[in-house]
């Protein structure tokens, strides 16, 4: 069981809390102009880590709120939350 | 290799079955291979059985970096079917359908596939609609599909709640799905293709590709260098791990997909039950176990263990289903981590690196695939082109907009 520290809300229970995916994502500025081998990446290609990842969540069964939350996918653990256009932090023992 | 028979089980006795050898050789990497299947589960070991059997290649090694079978092939629920809505999906899995009735035969090993049938539910005058169109697509793709109302549904399921929380309004029954035992598949697929040739490395992580100009040249071992220039990457949730080595991405989203035993009971249910409502499906095991699941934990991991609230929300749906299970002890929880895929349909084909090939998106449905998976791979590794069965399957779809889009259409929890 995660418990994930809404920034507007403080720490819930998972269960309140849907995983929108890989953050930040980035659309392509013009569609209309963009290949459809970019285009596809922006679309359905991920870098699907195997340890510390970034994704938005949203508290789904709470105040709505979305969010970013930094997370290792091996041991579960967040090292960060932060909010929907913040920039990634300094996360302990990175460069 | 001993020949499994009657006969060679009775002259061993003779002896107090002391005789048995092991089933595969415990090999050694050589320094060069024909071709290399990376990943020791059923996918990856079907590929090299059928590389050997139907394709005559026979310098072949399948690197596992755990033991044979011990990922997602030793930790599903075991079913086995083919409801699919898509006419590229119901054929290519009612293909592996087909291979799984003869497969204990083929390779002489037990499988112990067992055509229970496999029912989901209807819940309310929706689902009713969405279950007649499914077993249409699947009597129209050729699959054998019977639709059955509430009565006869409830007549043919012993103890199913008369009055569950979701109501039961129909049926759809595939009478040739069923189960079979998920570690015989990988050990008889080892023990086939070792008699072939294949060297079956347990232990032996990839940790590196040696790409030169676009194409694979070799891999880096932790046992060593190997020059090989046609590869198979059959990994299931490791996939993006792999990918990332070897330069590229994957449309993959690794999930834990978790599933639970109770203790042993004698025979109380005979079928494959699927709840859409619920997303619960359960079964029981040959040994008595209830063996059950329902959805993923909806968030990536690569944790091979699950989170506490799909363990109770699998309860929950069990209990509602079949009420007189509610003190029945589950014994064992465990989670694999599955490659599931935005159209929930399989990655069959080419890489963007020239002689590697992947085998990967089977998502939380990869077991009933292991036969006509391997199949379709074999013969891609073999000989450079897809198979029929698996061409709608390309990485290349992504680009090209010709999704298969199973999650949407055939309503069943993949
Ligand atoms: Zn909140």
């Amino acid at each position: 069981m995660l418990l994930i520290d809404c920034p507007w809300c403080g720490p819930r229970a998972e269960s309140e809390f849907r995983c929108g995916g890989e953050s930040p994502i980035v659309r392509p500025a013009d569609p209309a102009a963009t290949d459809d081998t970019t285009w596809a990446d922006y679309m359905f290609f991920r870098d699907n880590v195997k340890g510390l990842g970034f994704e938005r969540w949203h508290h789904r069964y709470g105040c709505g709120l979305w969010f970013n939350i930094a997370r290792d996918t091996v041991s579960h653990r967040i090292l960060a939350v932060y909010g929907i256009t913040d920039p990634r932090p300094a996360l302990e023992g990175e460069a | 290799m001993t020949r499994y028979s009657a006969w060679s089980l009775l002259r061993a006795g003779l002896s107090g079955q002391r005789t048995w050898t092991p089933a595969w050789r415990d090999a050694k990497p050589k320094k060069s291979y024909e071709a290399v299947i990376i990943g020791g589960g059923g996918h990856g070991l079907a590929t090299a059985y059928y590389l050997a059997s139907k394709h005559g290649l026979r310098d072949i090694a399948v690197l596992e970096r755990g033991w044979i079978g011990g990922g997602n092939t030793g930790r599903n629920t075991t079913v086995i079917r083919s409801n699919y809505f898509f006419p590229e999906s119901t054929r290519f899995y009612d293909f592996s359908l087909s291979l799984y009735e003869d497969l204990s035969r083929e390779l002489n090993y037990n499988i112990m596939f067992s055509r229970r049938g496999m029912w989901s539910f209807a819940h309310d005058r929706h689902g009713v609609e969405m279950l007649r169109r499914s077993a249409n697509a699947m009597r129209l793709n050729g699959a054998d599909a019977e639709y059955h109302e509430a009565d006869e549904v409830f007549r043919r399921i012993p103890g199913l709640n008369p009055s569950p929380r979701f109501p039961i309004l129909a049926g759809l029954l595939q009478p040739r799905g069923g189960t079979a035992r998920h570690d015989a598949v990988a050990w008889g697929y080892a023990r086939a293709a070792d008699s072939l040739g294949v060297d079956i490395i347990q232990n032996c992580e990839v940790t590196g590709f040696d790409i030169r100009d676009g194409r694979i040249r070799g891999l880096e071992t932790s046992l060593g260098d190997i020059a090989v220039e046609r590869v198979g990457l059959a990994v299931a949730g490791h996939s993006s791990v792999m990918a990332a080595r070897a330069g590229f991405r994957l449309p993959i989203v690794s999930y834990a997909l978790q599933a639970f035993v109770s203790e042993p009971m004698k025979p109380v249910l005979d079928t494959v039950v699927l709840a859409p409502s619920t997303g619960t499906y359960l079964s029981q095991s040959d040994k008595g176990e209830i063996v059950v699941g329902s959805a993923l934990d909806l968030f990536p991991s690569y944790a091979q263990r699950g989170s506490l609230p799909v363990l109770e929300h699998t309860a929950a749906g069990l209990i509602d289903l079949f009420p007189h299970f509610s003190r029945v002890r589950l014994l064992r929880q465990w989670a694999g981590i599955v490659d599931v895929v935005q159209d929930s349909t399989p990655i069959l084909g080419e890489s963007p690196v020239k002689g590697l090939y992947l085998n990967c998106g089977w998502g939380t449905g990869g077991f009933k695939a292991i036969p006509g998976g391997g199949f379709c791979f074999a013969h891609n590794i073999a000989t450079g082109e897809a198979h029929p069965l698996a061409a709608a399957f390309s990485l290349d779809r992504f680009r090209t907009g010709a999704l298969i889009d199973e999650a949407a259409a055939s309503g069943i929890a993949h």
